[in-house]
């Protein structure tokens, strides 16, 4: 059954926020699996399917998770990259971010995120946010058919 | 340059000139003055030889009564041309014998006073010599004796035209020589004029006037205003280089300031990404473990998550207010006139929101528009309003009065509780971050509020101070410049 859901990237460099993000996915009983990857660089081989990642199975994502800052590549470059990339620019992205700096905000909106949350401190708030994101991107929202994967070595037509 | 020059010189030969006429038609007159009155003596002295002459040889012409033999001996008097009649008379006054050169009519015998033998008399044109003569020291004749002063006149004519010569002549000389000696007078002048025109509208303090020898005053002048040129260049160069270090270092400063103020920006960027994380961690787990081992806890180690979760969301709170304050310090404050009543009602709303029941006593009085940037003065507002509401919590008649003074050059604005107070020996502390004067159990806030209040009146150019005692409540006051008055 899960094998048909479109599947969930998280991308998350502390381990402290991954296992509450996950638990929260998990408490509120989002159905899609999520790949976890540990900063941008990995995130963008995760979409690309690169290196490591070259052999996933291409097929749309339910929804990009972003974490602002991340070694080596961070979120807003991530976000840059998806959105001029026109096979990957519908794929649904959201930054989950600690910051309330309006500039990271302004950025991110600019590069066309679909959605920019704040992780609230307070846990419930953070549960709430992490439940209503999973269950619009993940359950509710339909997104056109006609999104392919990226698919850079063109295996599969 | 060249009017100076013009007037200058122009002056002085003038000058030169009136004063060579002067002297000169001084000099001609009393030599003119001497030299007739010479003249006239001489002439008259002339006559008187003449005049004798004829009455020597007259006397026997008298004594025997031949007038023939006197009138041959007048018309000697034909070889003195400037003699134009001559006349003998008898002792009595009757004409004895004449000689006119040119028919002019007879003269009157004249009246010789007693005691002299001669005298002479000049009217217009002519003069008058007449004589006794005298035989045996008895008088026996009168001899007159009339000349005409052409040759007076001419003379005078012919002095007065060597005196108009010389006069021209040695104006001409005057003005020649003026001209030369001049220009060692008015060239240093017109330069250094020129030089003083050029420094004072080029602001060139770089120009030098030519340095001359003599005239000594002339010298000394140029040579002053030189050194007056050097002093003026040498303090505007320490000037230029004053004001070139002080811009220096402004633009140093300026630099700093910026960079001061990017790691600030940078700092709390930081502040809110990395600083949230933990907290966020800890309140997150501390609630996985309630779900996980909630349950098996006793009620002490419930109370240790609640406060573990307390505490952290407190700090969270603690964090976005000093992040909202340290934004509010870079925050652009763009002034406008804005309605103090509408804003205060609009603050009273908004903190009698969450009065749960309780019962306060606004007293708002009539405010005027003030100048300020509504954005910034809107959480002033709210925060001296929620303070006075915070603090009068424990009044059953809680009573809050804002109001304004209009003072000299600023408007105050005050709000008045009767709530708890404070000891006036901390009012100093009072607008200090996360300074409190009640602890955190007794009323709840982070200690930003005021600090934040200050820091925007501050920025208005206005000032913040309070006043209160101890259960007697407090007066929290601002001001705000009046127009005019700050700029």
């Amino acid at each position: 059954m899960t094998a048909d859901l479109p599947r969930i990237l998280l991308a998350d460099d502390s381990n402290n926020d991954l296992e509450l993000t996950l638990a929260a996915l998990r408490s509120h009983r989002v159905a899609n699996e999520v790949d976890v990857v540990r900063d941008g660089a990995e995130a963008l081989d995760y979409l690309y399917r690169r290196d490591r990642f070259a052999g996933r199975a291409p097929g749309p994502l339910a929804l990009v998770l972003l974490d602002l800052k991340m070694p080596k590549v961070d979120g807003l470059e991530v976000l840059r990259q998806i959105k001029s990339d026109p096979a990957l620019r519908l794929t649904p992205v959201v930054m989950l971010t600690s910051s309330r700096e309006e500039v990271d905000l302004l950025r991110s909106y600019e590069l066309g995120v679909n959605a920019y949350v704040v992780k609230p401190v307070a846990f419930g708030e953070f549960m709430e946010a992490v439940k209503q994101l999973g269950a619009f991107w993940a359950v509710l929202n339909e997104r056109p058919r006609i999104v392919t994967p990226a698919s850079p070595a063109g295996t599969r037509g | 340059m060249s009017t100076l020059h013009g007037t200058i010189s122009r002056r002085l030969t003038w000058m030169n000139m009136l004063v060579s006429s002067i002297a000169l038609l001084i000099a001609g007159v009393a030599f003119a003055a001497y030299d007739l009155a010479t003249l006239r003596a001489e002439i008259v002295r002339n006559l008187s030889i003449e005049a004798q002459m004829v009455g020597s040889h007259s006397v026997t012409a008298l004594l025997f009564n031949d007038a023939t033999a006197a009138e041959e001996t007048l018309a000697a008097l034909r070889a003195s041309p400037a003699v134009i009649r001559a006349q003998v008379f008898t002792p009595d006054g009757h004409l004895f014998a004449a000689y006119s050169r040119d028919g002019s009519p007879a003269l009157p015998p004249p009246r010789i006073p007693g005691g002299l033998t001669e005298m002479s008399e000049f009217d217009a044109s002519s003069v008058y010599v007449a004589r006794l003569v005298v035989s045996d020291g008895r008088p026996v004749g009168i001899v007159r004796i009339r000349a005409d002063l052409r040759e007076m006149y001419d003379r005078l004519a012919h002095f007065a035209l060597i005196v108009v010569t010389v006069l021209l002549v040695s104006l001409a000389g005057a003005l020649l020589v003026s001209r030369v000696s001049q220009r060692a007078i008015s060239t240093p002048l017109a330069a250094v004029a020129a030089v003083a025109r050029q420094v004072t509208q080029e602001k060139d303090y770089a120009v030098r006037a030519p340095h001359v020898e003599t005239p000594y005053e002339l010298a000394v002048l140029v040579d002053s205003f030189n050194a007056m040129l050097l002093e003026i260049q040498q303090r505007d160069r320490s000037l230029q280089e004053a004001q070139a270090q002080l811009e220096a270092r402004v633009r140093e400063r300026t630099d700093e300031l910026h960079a001061t103020n990017n790691e600030l920006e940078a700092f709390s960027y930081s502040v809110s990404h990395d600083l949230r994380a933990p907290l966020r961690h800890v309140t997150g787990f501390a609630t996985l473990l309630d779900q996980h081992a909630g349950p098996s806890l006793d009620d002490q180690g419930r109370r240790y998550l609640t406060t573990i979760t307390d505490a952290a969301a407190r700090m969270a709170k603690l964090i976005d207010d000093l992040l909202a304050f340290s934004r509010m310090g870079r925050a652009s404050v763009s002034k406008r006139r804005v309605d103090l009543s509408q804003l205060v009602r609009e603050a009273r709303d908004e903190v009698s929101a969450d009065l749960n029941g309780r019962r306060i006593a606004w007293t708002i009085d009539e405010l005027p528009a003030v100048d300020a940037d509504p954005a910034l003065l809107r959480p002033v507002l709210v925060n001296l309003l929620s303070n006075a509401v915070k603090y009068t919590s424990t009044r059953d008649h809680a009573r809050i009065e804002v109001g304004t003074e209009t003072r000299a050059s600023e408007l105050v604005f005050f709000v008045r509780d009767n709530g708890v107070g404070f000891d006036m020996a901390y009012a100093h502390k009072l607008f200090g971050v996360f300074q409190r004067l009640h602890r955190a159990d007794e009323f709840t806030g982070t200690g930003i509020g005021l600090a934040n209040v200050r820091r925007i009146i501050q920025r208005h150019g206005g000032r913040t101070w309070a006043e209160g005692a101890v259960d007697a409540g407090a007066t929290f006051y601002f001001s705000l410049p009046t127009q005019g008055a700050a700029a």
